[in-house]
């Protein structure tokens, strides 16, 4: 329990996000272009943090949908923005000791004659430590 | 004018028409593009948190290196400025984030100094759209252009600061400017699925066609970019059946230096 609530704050103070703002309109999900793809929505996320239900979010793979477009962060009414609790929730995964989620030898896979670099590196940026 | 450039890794490969374009369309608005020397990858996203440091260092040296120049930093690959321009921001707002980069750029300092600014600025606020009309050769008339914003190029908004995150107009201006039509339709501010292209096709395929089916019923014949990851995921994933082109080949077009 004393560690679930370490790992809570630990997620507020990274993401800088005051989760009580938030008045679960739900627009933040409504707007969300991962949602079809997601077993948690954004405005869960939200919630979950602020009542320390983490565990569920932690082994979700709902924490590598985000595309971070950033467009619950500007249509959010509150100025909640969401996408950076979902990026400290998975933060808090990929920094752990093997658990990056994209690894290099996966790579040459996902290769087409055409796909840009930039592709890639954002790849690894998001999805490993 | 001299201005520092930041072409970034996609610009040198995938994406070189990208590039060229750009520094041959500037040297014809009287712009001298001058490449930051040993620039390093920007990483391609920005990480909000603030306790992530070391991984956006290549983006406050290639900031740094502006400075010293006194120059504005360009880039006109969205992703690359949206990195820059993000990474200023938090060095210039959050205390914690500054002093950590100071400890780890000692004994230079930076606090955020640098202008940011995206090749289309470059082109609205320091060149202006007026004056690009007047050095255009090659009128783009009667072509209905979609302009095609993305996410990165406008969001956040706050931080951006480029254009109504919304209701932007600096695209359609700029196809104006070229004598073209613009083309506005719902989807031109929503994400093509990005990185997602990686971990899940079937998502990149639906965003992206989503777009392209919306620009085409407001009747776009083309659509254009500043992003090379949209471009991709238009083109492999969205099956784009129009052109979809960058922003500086339609200008490179319009000032008759197209080759």
């Amino acid at each position: 329990m004393e560690n679930k609530n370490n790992v809570c704050k630990e997620i507020i103070r990274r993401s800088g996000v005051n989760p009580r703002k938030c008045m679960k309109c739900g627009k933040c999900s409504g707007t969300c272009p991962a949602y079809d793809e997601m077993e948690y929505h954004p405005h869960q996320f939200v919630s979950m943090v602020e009542t320390g239900n983490i565990e569920p979010l932690l082994n979700s793979k709902s924490i590598y949908r985000c595309l971070t477009c950033f467009a619950c962060v500007d249509r959010c009414p509150r100025g909640v923005e969401p996408a950076k609790i979902i990026e400290a929730v998975r933060l808090t995964v990929v920094r752990e000791q093997g658990k990056n989620h994209l690894k290099p030898d996966q790579i040459p896979e996902l290769l087409d004659d055409d796909l840009p670099q930039q592709a890639i590196v954002s790849a690894f940026r998001k999805y490993t430590k | 004018m001299k201005v520092s450039y930041f072409p970034g890794c996609t610009l040198k490969t995938k994406a070189k028409v990208l590039d060229y374009y750009a520094r041959k369309c500037a040297e014809v608005l009287g712009v001298t593009l001058e490449e930051i020397e040993n620039w390093q990858c920007c990483g391609g996203v920005f990480t909000t948190s603030t306790d992530e440091v070391a991984t956006k260092l290549s983006s406050v040296r290639a900031l740094m290196n502006a400075k010293s120049k006194n120059q504005p930093l360009v880039s006109v690959c969205s992703a690359c400025h949206n990195v820059l321009k993000q990474t200023n921001a938090q060095v210039k707002n959050v205390a914690d984030f500054d002093r950590a980069v100071n400890n780890y750029i000692a004994p230079d300092e930076y606090h955020g100094e640098t202008e940011v600014i995206h090749y289309l600025e470059l082109l609205r606020d320091k060149i202006g759209f007026d004056k690009i009309k007047e050095k255009v050769v090659n009128p783009l008339t009667g072509r209905k252009i979609a302009a095609y914003y993305g996410c990165l190029l406008l969001r956040p908004g706050k931080v951006l600061a480029m254009d109504d995150v919304e209701n932007p107009t600096i695209m359609e201006d700029f196809i104006r400017a070229l004598g073209a039509e613009p083309v506005i339709y719902s989807f031109r501010n929503e994400c093509c699925g990005g990185y997602i292209a990686l971990e899940s096709k079937q998502l990149a395929k639906e965003k992206s066609n989503r777009v392209i089916e919306n620009a085409k019923g407001k009747g776009a014949e083309e659509i254009v970019t500043a992003c090379p990851l949209c471009k991709y995921n238009l083109e492999k994933n969205g099956c784009a059946d129009i052109p979809v082109v960058y922003l500086t080949e339609l200008l490179a077009e319009a000032l008759g230096v197209k080759e």
